[in-house]
């Protein structure tokens, strides 16, 4: 980067005056073994504390999972939990709001400091006077998959088995709704279906929309190895040049949007040339002929046109895959994220049926999630169609399993399925959605087309926000319950292998915060009086251990989890009974639904295509060091090292406009408009602008478009036309704040 | 070539899987070898010579984490001649580094009756303190040259490739390219290297400044860096 210098870094790299020899060294007073609370790859960590402070986070070199290795995140980005602008008391609002004309109140000067006992209190009261008032279809909830998988079941145990709702959701509807939607109708399941460390052991693997070694970084250092010691071949189809491509056999630069034609015209060409495992096909799926002549018009010569990929490149690509003993296909957010995202996954899906690379070790569709306990939540029922094990509510034996395990008089719960993620905010109107319960979200990032968000989130009539911070949408909030972190509690989460592990507490809860799951069994008990039910739900867990064994009466993929059993090394589910070993890939012999169903995808353009006055396509994502809605390292020291957003363009866009790097610019679309440094970069395809989602000053979701899948309903976060212009350097936020760093 | 090898350590008759090392082998036949640069889950690369056996018939002493068996062979892992070089390794090491945060070499110091006075004119390697990053420091005064930094951060874990020797002799030390500043290498700071780290020369920057008395908060405060920019909320 040519202008400003780089800013300070503490100390400045200045020499430091040096102790004699024989520095006292710090012995920890205990070191606290937990999983790490950032992403889906669920790594553990070896916490060394002194003082309450974690000082250190060391791993354990025997871990399954991660091999005692870590990512910055995982090793230095803990100490958000100290962070000074954390709330560990509860608040009220000092202004009353009301429906459209909520606002946001940041400063903390609008609160008032209570007691746990009023704010409690005073959350039932809101909470019974709306539902009494306007019923069930009035009660909304966030889930969280921050969230430990007790506290998320009991959170959505309150509001059906309370309220009666199935307003149920969590942020997996923004993540991989099209990715499960896709599985959930082709083979009946959802998770990732094998381990993501037995990519060391195949022969071919697909990267796609993923960008691993920055987003799931020690799954992306198990595929480095891959590569480079195990001799495994990587084709990465993505329109940016991720740093897996550097590794890769094959890159396919398609433009954003364009999966279905280049997945179509792979499968086009295993088909063409007899690469099809025919008795797999035979065995193992249902609609392969009619799914075949959908795929006449496909031709690689028809996907390059669309797609922008040299049509040798997906051949290349279609007969490395299908030729491979043991193929696996990675994805993320790249696939999901479209108003056909389901669609997308489905031509994935495709692929390992065509070829058989399912039902095998190292083999699979998987399906890299998020948060470190999306799937954990998802599990646990934080989803408007399912119960814990993704039991159908609309299924009448369902609900009365669930009413009998509740306490339930019988027919009480709601059959009806709920509202989604993006619908429940939709609905906030009179007559529609009145109060929000929001555990540990950030909808005021995390949701597309922000400014009408902000909309929505101002017509309701009553929320609740229980987190370690004030962020942006809690500021909406009327009552704020101060949470404890997860180095201050105890629980479970699910990782993206569908491992079951420990959360541990390491320190004690900073200041009057308290763990979710006390939280939400002392509100539970509040509401559950004032309703006056004939029957109590039981709300008097002595531990997260007690919650666990309630929902494995009836989730029988966790049914085998006990606390005891994972004490060190975690189980992968499902695990059916008390000594089954777990299940390291999925599908051996069938696949939940029977027999896999291929169906057919025709391709259909992204909903706003580039034009004249929006000439680019922006896509979004993730940076290493910094996650989702920035709560967490947005507050941390990670933030030194990554302090602000900057936008990637193609040098080759850049020279035509006469851009320079780190140049201000302004990048808007039709929904908004905001001010960033460029990044010049090869890592951007010519006519793909890239920007991460997690600077409030510059949010991506200002911008993007807030067209849903119509199956999956997730938003269509990875493209949207934008138009970029110069920018002086006193419209940026903070012009002092430069990010610059060699690993670009 | 047979599957198995049948040897003698320290008189004792075993058989191993063709292809052990002498330092496995001698662990399954329940001895301890020391080691230093060797680390389990790193490539060895035979850099400390601690590990060295004597082999009969060998001219010189063999580094046990990479010398692998052989038919017949008679090994010795602690007879005169081993423990005297390994003594001498131990007594160069802590001529010319500070190896008081290495509690192993401490221990193997007191094991072999090291002389710490033995080389006691000789210069001691002092570079100042790297303190260029709110994730860790770098104090290679306690550099042993032990190489697994080097190796994590290339194919042994991280593929990063930030870091190399720099330097020749007595000069050697570990280096990003350049000597640049660690934000403005290629490193991404995953702390795999401070992971591996015998020595504390690479030390999370927290645990370092509890080290120098600061309290929690201050600690805290100093990771954060000065000039940190409120979060603009609209």
């Amino acid at each position: 980067m040519s202008t400003p210098q780089l800013r300070q870094l503490p100390n400045g790299g200045h020499p430091v005056q040096r102790k004699l020899h024989g520095n006292s060294t710090v012995a920890p007073d205990r070191t606290v073994s937990t999983t790490c609370p950032y992403c889906g790859v669920g790594c553990n960590l070896q916490l060394h504390i002194k003082d309450e402070l974690i000082y250190k986070v060391t791993s354990d070199f025997e871990h399954p999972v991660n091999q005692g290795n870590l990512c910055v995140k995982g090793r230095f980005g803990y100490d958000f939990i100290y962070s000074n602008k954390r709330v560990t008391t509860p608040l009220i609002r000092k202004q009353a709001q009301t429906p459209g004309a909520r606002t946001q109140a940041i400063d903390r000067s609008e609160w008032r400091e209570v007691s746990w006992d009023e704010a409690l209190d005073y959350t039932a009261d809101r909470l019974v006077e709306i539902y009494k008032r306007d019923g069930e279809h009035a009660m909304a909830v966030y889930c969280c998959a921050k969230a430990t998988n007790e506290d998320n079941y009991l959170l959505q145990k309150i509001y059906r088995a309370l309220f009666r709702t199935n307003n149920v959701d969590h942020c997996t509807r923004l993540c991989h709704a099209g990715s499960v939607t896709a599985l959930l109708k082709s083979i009946n399941s959802a998770a990732m279906s094998n381990t993501a460390a037995e990519v060391i052991d195949s022969d071919c693997f697909i990267i796609t929309g993923s960008n691993p070694s920055e987003n799931h970084p020690i799954i992306g250092l198990q595929m480095k190895a891959a590569v480079e010691k195990y001799g495994s071949k990587l084709i990465v189809i993505d329109p940016r040049k991720i740093e897996m491509s550097d590794f890769a056999a094959l890159w396919l630069p398609l433009k954003p949007g364009t999966n279905v034609p280049v997945f179509n015209a792979m499968a086009h060409v295993i088909v063409n040339e007899g690469l099809v495992n025919r008795e797999f096909v035979e065995a193992r799926t249902t609609g392969y002929a009619d799914y075949v002549k959908t795929l006449d018009k496909f031709t690689p010569g028809y996907a390059e046109e669309i797609s922008g990929v040299d049509r040798n490149l997906i051949i290349e690509a279609a007969r490395m895959y299908a030729r491979a003993r043991r193929g696996m296909i990675f994805w993320g957010m790249g696939i999901s994220q479209l108003s056909h995202g389901t669609a997308s996954s489905l031509g994935l899906i495709h692929l390992a049926f065509l070829t058989g690379h399912v039902g095998r070790k190292a083999t699979g569709l998987n399906p890299l999630r998020g948060q470190n306990n999306v799937q954990g939540a998802s599990d646990m029922g934080a989803m408007p169609f399912f119960y814990p094990g993704y039991q159908l509510v609309d299924d009448e034996k369902n609900a009365q399993n669930w009413e009998q395990l509740w306490n339930v008089e019988p027919g009480g719960l709601n059959r009806k399925r709920g509202l989604t993620t993006t619908e429940i905010l939709t609905h906030a109107h009179p007559g529609g959605v009145r109060a929000l319960h929001i555990m540990g979200e950030n909808p005021m990032m995390s949701e597309p087309n922000l400014n009408e968000t902000r909309e929505h989130m101002q017509q309701l009539e009553f929320i609740v926000a229980q987190d370690l911070f004030v962020n942006e949408s809690g500021a909406f909030a009327d009552v704020f319950l101060p949470a404890t972190s997860w180095a201050e509690k105890d629980g479970t989460i699910t990782n993206t292998d569908r491992r079951v592990q420990r959360v541990r507490q390491a320190i004690a809860p900073r200041g009057q915060s308290r763990p979710d799951w006390e939280i939400l069994c002392d509100l539970a008990q509040r509401i559950e009086a004032r309703l006056g039910r004939p029957n109590s739900a039981h709300w008097n867990y002595n531990s997260p251990a007690e919650i666990m064994a309630e929902f494995g009466k009836l989730d029988t993929n966790y049914a085998g989890v006990t606390y005891g059993r994972i004490e060190r090394h975690g189980l992968q589910t499902p695990v059916p009974h008390a000594t089954h070993p777990g299940t390291p890939f999925l599908f051996a012999n069938e696949f939940p639904s029977g027999r896999g169903k291929f169906i057919p995808v025709d391709y259909v353009p992204i909903m706003e295509p580039p034009d004249e006055e929006y000439p680019f396509i922006l896509t979004t994502g993730r940076v290493l060091e910094h996650w989702h809605g920035g709560s967490m390292t947005r507050n941390s020291a990670l933030n030194e090292i990554y302090p602000a957003p900057v936008v990637e363009v193609n040098p080759v866009d850049a020279a035509w406009a006469n851009f320079t790097d780190g140049q201000p610019v302004r990048v808007s679309s039709r929904r908004g408009s905001v001010v960033l440094r460029m990044h010049v970069t090869e890592k951007a395809r010519a006519g793909v602008l890239f920007m991460a989602m997690h600077f409030a000053e510059a949010a991506a979701n200002l911008l993007t478009n807030d067209a849903l899948d119509p199956q999956a309903k997730i938003p269509e976060y990875k493209a949207c036309a934008v138009k970029i212009e110069p920018a002086a350097e006193q419209d940026l936020p903070h012009p002092d704040v430069l990010t610059k760093r060699g690993r670009w | 070539m047979p599957d198995t090898v049948s040897l003698h350590i320290d008189g004792q008759p075993i058989t191993v899987p063709a292809g052990t090392t002498l330092l496995n082998a001698a662990s399954l036949a329940g001895t301890t070898v020391p080691t230093i640069c060797y680390h389990q889950h790193c490539t060895a690369n035979a850099l400390c010579r601690l590990c060295v056996v004597e082999v009969e018939g060998a001219r010189v002493l063999a580094p046990a984490c990479v010398a692998t068996v052989a038919e017949g062979m008679r090994v010795h892992t602690r007879n005169e001649r081993v423990e005297r070089s390994r003594r001498t390794i131990l007594e160069l090491l802590h001529s010319a580094t500070d190896v008081s945060e290495a509690p192993e070499i401490q221990q193997q110091l007191d094991d072999y009756h090291a002389d710490l006075e033995r080389f006691d004119d000789c210069e001691h390697r002092e570079p100042e303190i790297i303190d260029d990053n709110p994730m860790f420091i770098r104090d290679y005064s306690k550099c042993i040259l032990c190489w697994r930094c080097v190796q994590v951060c290339a194919a042994d874990a991280q593929f990063t490739y930030a870091i190399n020797f720099s330097g020749r002799g007595f000069e050697t030390s570990i280096s990003t390219f350049f000597e640049q500043s660690l934000t403005e290498s290629s490193c991404v700071f995953c702390g795999q290297c401070v992971g591996v780290c015998p020595t504390g020369a690479l030390k999370p920057k927290r645990e370092w400044l509890l080290e120098q008395g600061q309290a929690p908060a201050e600690v805290l405060a100093a990771t954060r860096g000065p000039g940190k920019k409120q979060r603009d909320r609209k």
